[in-house]
């Protein structure tokens, strides 16, 4: 039993079948990365994941809980948080502010009318803050505007606040996709340290066949809606179904 | 101190002084001097001053944190105002069970108006807004009239039952009061020939915008009040941090709505009448025009804008040509003749479109209103020290 | 039954000023992405271009005339207009008893240029920014044109009169076999609705058929994708707005006879004309107009003494109603694409 079960599922947008009969089992405290042609259906299979979409068939389980039907702040409760292709984080607040705001999900709940006290006299939410922003080696920024960042620090601050709430799974969205190779190799390099360091199963779509192969133990290879194989690292590269359909024209995409 | 750093507790300070020093600092001129029509320290106009404060720190609340634009929180004023001066005619003048009611009614009209709107975002949560508050109008000068008065509006009457009250003496006229001291009375104090009024109202008015206040600065300052700008910053990436929106923008109207209601039950304690006019949708874009000149999603900046709104509304209004002509005589006649004619069009009744005119220079050049323009001015000049300036929201959503 | 086609006759003509307005509006933010809050003003613009035409034909110089007396029994001083110096007089009467269709002629260039310096002075800059400061300046933009308005025309209600010869009223009833005088309609009514409809009719044909409509068809379906294309998409665009422009300020000329015009009649109709948008579906073209004759003739009907007898108001409030009940049911309203001004 994977912390991750999807069944059966199937997503179609009018004419077009998404999604055609997708199982998927993500298994506790390893690396999965999700890999495919674009229009594979990879971000229909993750907006499924997060209650962004409701699939039309079958089920998707997280830790034995269904997650469907599920508003996206109640699955990020339960213990998923997600990186977004570019980075989503709170431009207008400065970079402590957004590191607050996972700590306070995760502390106090999807809503808590807290008005009346000053947010920066809460020293638990602070100082937990603080000490993401040191892990993420960007405490130096702590009082700077989030949106005057460059990309690659945008992406740090994200996955930071990511892990704020100490998910139990890390979901990420192509998250080296526009990035120069140096940004890309330190995202790499935060993903490898995190993945040591925490008790934590992340789940990874990505086009950059440099980035799966540095970090994945699991790779699922989906092909027009449905998976085609799943394997380790090493039988994918040599898998012929997969260099058919996907890393012949893999070279170009990279 | 009461929970606020230094720069929020200083700002509240100066505040205070200014609000309680208002009748001398908004007469500088002498009576019966050529400029004593820029007086603006009489009691109906600095009522007016601190009264739309309040109405526009609350709007400032939801729109300046968390980015949602209403067209309609006139209607909350209105429906403030109804609930006050229904409490003065059945139960008594004093305005304080008034103030009470006006925010409790306006909360619950606003809790209905903002579970519905809400439901959508951008221009479509404007346009919901507005159609509320359009409703509420309409339906308070036609189908509500016995409950509204209609055209005529309410007024307290000397035969209202006003069950706490005693009777009044023959040819008394009933007058709103605060346990025995009456809204309308003053105190004038003249030295040499200025002349200062301190009136009751003002002060009660004035008291009441001061905690209104320092309940903005604790909410700006507050986990909920960083939760509404995340709002206005990204809503998606909250939802995905697994906080949800909706109740704290709920919440968000819903105080924007008391203060609204506050707004509308003190204007009916300092001059105990009410029309349906007040609930139109031009005056929703009077609030709208005032956050935004002052500075939206500052602190001081709606009050600013509101001050600004309400002397040019007042004072501007009143300039008419014999007066320009009187100002410009030391010109030549032909130019004195040219530069009224120039002038004339943007006083008096064109103030309007002096208004509309700076409103769009601030949206075009100023974003931050007169509260950047303040800021601009001082960063020029140096005149600050560095630890005191705040550049625009960086850690804290400006002054 | 005459009751009911009475009620829809009434709505027409409310409904086409609706749908002219709501049809500029959503040109404007379809092909610019702008939310054009001073869309009404333009509407008003158009209206007082009646007003300043009729002005200028009635241009006057004083004769003596010796042929009359005063009371005095001196000779009258008449003012005689100079279009009749210049085309005679009973042309020159003609000329100024038709000064408000004449405007449609006066009012197409001189809004067609409002529209053009408006989009590329001020509307132009706003195109990155969000909405709601689109919302915010264009409605700056409107106190300032209706106030300018005011300035140079006075706030009261100023009356155009529409030509003589429509001045009457046309007797449907008769005409259709009921009894006489059951469905009367002004011909003047009448001839707005013709109007509104030729003008939808052209707008909806320039888009169709024509390569320009088609550029601005596609570029409102994806800008980006027509601008790699190397079209000059902006040049197309701040015509529309002209186009746009003219539309509301035809709407407001031939308005004149049905309502004088005042300075703020363009925010009156503004408000309502969003609603008709939104209830239309921001960015439909033919949601606009269909959701603009349904407002219309909704309003009339709820007009009618039995439907207020039993819903007292319901006419005050039936269009916000109808708009509240649409958003939250149709979030998109009638015709709206997907993904139109949600964020």
């Amino acid at each position: 039993m994977g912390i991750l079960e999807v069944k059966n599922v199937g997503k179609r947008f009018g004419g077009l079948q998404a999604l055609g009969d997708v199982n998927l089992s993500v298994a506790e405290n390893t690396v999965h990365a999700i890999i495919g042609p674009n229009g594979a259906g990879k971000s229909t299979l993750l907006n499924c994941l997060v209650g962004k979409l409701i699939p039309d068939t079958g089920s998707v389980m997280f830790d034995g809980q269904s997650v469907l039907g599920r508003k996206p702040y109640e699955i990020n409760q339960m213990g998923i948080s997600r990186v977004f292709q570019t980075p989503e984080i709170f431009g207008d607040l400065s970079v402590l502010e957004n590191m607050m705001i996972p700590c306070f999900a995760k502390r106090d709940g999807a809503f808590t009318p807290n008005a009346f006290i000053s947010m920066m006299k809460d020293r638990e939410i602070v100082e937990r803050a603080e000490e993401m922003l040191v892990e993420m080696d960007m405490a130096d920024a702590r009082n700077d505007n989030a949106a005057t960042m460059s990309r690659g620090n945008k992406r740090r601050l994200e996955i930071g606040m990511c892990l704020a709430q100490e998910p139990r799974l890390l979901l990420l969205d192509e998250p080296t996709a526009g990035m120069a190779r140096a940004d890309t190799n330190n995202t790499i390099d935060l993903l490898k340290q995190i993945k040591d360091e925490r008790d934590i199963t992340i789940s990874i779509i990505e086009h950059d066949m440099h980035v799966v192969f540095s970090l994945a133990e699991r790779i699922t290879v989906l092909a027009q809606g449905t998976p085609l194989v799943e394997d380790t690292p090493d039988n994918i590269k040599g898998h012929p179904k997969v260099r058919e359909a996907y890393l012949g024209e893999s070279q170009d995409a990279a | 101190m009461f929970g606020l750093d230094k720069k929020d507790f200083r700002l509240l300070l100066l505040v205070t002084v200014l609000v309680a020093l208002a009748p001398f600092i908004l007469n500088p001129f002498p009576e019966g001097s050529g400029m004593a029509q820029f007086n603006a320290g009489y009691p109906d106009l600095m009522q007016r001053f601190v009264i739309f404060g309040i109405f526009a720190i609350g709007f400032n609340i939801l729109f300046g944190l968390t980015g949602y634009l209403s067209f309609g929180h006139a209607a909350f004023l209105g429906v403030g105002s109804y609930a006050a001066i229904w409490m003065m005619k059945l139960l008594t003048m004093n305005v304080v069970p008034a103030i009470i009611v006006s925010v409790i009614v306006a909360g619950v009209f606003s809790l209905a108006v903002g579970w519905i709107s809400l439901r959508r975002s951008g221009i479509y949560f404007s346009i919901l807004t507005l159609a509320f508050a359009q409703m509420s109008y309409s339906l308070a000068y036609s189908v509500l009239t016995p409950i509204t008065g209609g055209e005529t509006g309410l007024q307290p009457k000397v035969n209202d039952p006003r069950i706490l009250d005693g009777s009044l003496a023959d040819g008394a006229t009933p007058k709103a009061n605060l346990f025995g001291l009456e809204m309308g009375s003053s105190i004038e104090w003249s030295v040499g020939s200025w002349l200062f009024t301190f009136n009751a109202g003002y002060y009660v008015a004035a008291i009441v915008m001061l905690l209104a206040f320092y309940m903005s600065i604790r909410i700006f300052r507050s986990p909920f009040g960083m939760m509404l700008r995340a709002v206005k910053s990204n809503q998606q990436r909250l939802n995905y941090t697994g906080l949800n929106a909706k109740p704290y923008t709920l919440a968000a109207f819903v105080i924007s709505g008391m203060y609204a209601g506050l707004a509308g039950g003190l204007m009916v304690a300092m001059d105990t009448q009410v029309g349906a006019e007040r609930m139109f949708w031009t005056a929703s874009g009077e609030v709208v025009l005032m956050s935004i000149l002052g500075g939206v999603g500052t602190l001081i900046g709606p009050v600013l804008g509101a001050g600004a709104i309400k002397y040019m509304e007042n004072i501007l209004s009143k300039i008419n040509s014999d007066i320009l002509h009187t100002w410009f005589a030391f010109l030549p006649d032909g130019l004195e003749d040219f530069v009224v004619t120039l002038i004339y069009p943007f006083i008096g009744k064109g103030w309007h479109l002096t208004l509309g005119l700076i409103f769009m220079l601030v949206v075009i050049f100023l974003p931050g209103g007169l509260v950047e323009g303040g800021q601009r001015i001082a960063r020029l000049f140096g005149r600050k020290k560095k630890s005191t300036d705040t550049p625009d929201g960086k850690t804290t959503p400006a002054e | 039954m005459e009751a009911i086609i009475l009620q829809i006759l009434n709505g027409l003509d409310k409904g086409s000023a609706y749908a002219l307005i709501a049809l500029g509006l959503t040109l404007i933010f379809g092909t610019l992405g702008v939310v054009n809050f001073a869309h009404g003003a333009l509407f008003m613009i158009g209206a007082f271009c009646a007003v300043t035409l009729s002005r200028i034909l009635t241009l006057s110089h004083t004769v003596v005339d010796e042929t009359q007396k005063d009371f005095l029994g001196n000779p009258l001083k008449v003012d005689v207009p100079y279009v009749m110096d210049w085309f005679g007089e009973s042309t020159g009467a003609a000329i100024i008893d038709w000064a408000v269709p004449l405007s449609i002629l006066f009012a197409i260039p001189v809004m067609i240029a409002i529209g053009v310096i408006m989009e590329r002075g001020l509307i132009k800059h706003f195109y990155k920014r969000p909405h709601a400061d689109q919302i915010l300046v264009t409605f700056g933009l409107a106190i300032v044109l209706q106030e300018i308005i005011k300035y140079y025309y006075g706030a009261n209600p100023i009356p155009t009169p529409a030509p003589a010869a429509f001045k009457g009223s046309f007797d449907f009833g008769a005409m259709m076999g009921f009894d006489p005088n059951t469905i009367i309609y002004p011909y003047w009514r009448i001839i707005y609705f013709a109007f509104a409809a030729v003008i939808i009719g052209a707008v909806f044909a320039f888009l169709q058929f024509t390569t320009f409509g088609m550029v601005v068809r596609a570029g409102m379906a994806d800008r980006e994708t027509v601008q790699l294309l190397g079209i000059n998409i902006d040049r197309r665009f701040t015509l529309m707005f002209g186009i746009a422009a003219a539309v509301a300020g035809l709407a407001g000329v031939m308005y004149t006879p049905i309502n004088s015009p005042n300075y703020h009649m363009g925010m009156d109709f503004l408000v309502l004309s969003f609603v008709v948008v939104v209830v239309g579906g921001m960015g439909s073209l033919p949601g606009a107009v269909a959701a603009g004759f349904l407002l219309g003739i909704l309003e009339s009907f709820a007009s009618m003494r039995e439907v207020l007898a039993v819903l007292p108001g319901l006419n005050q409030i039936i269009i916000y109603l109808v708009a509240i009940i649409i958003l939250l049911t149709r979030p998109r309203g009638l015709m709206g694409r997907k993904g139109v001004m949600e964020d």
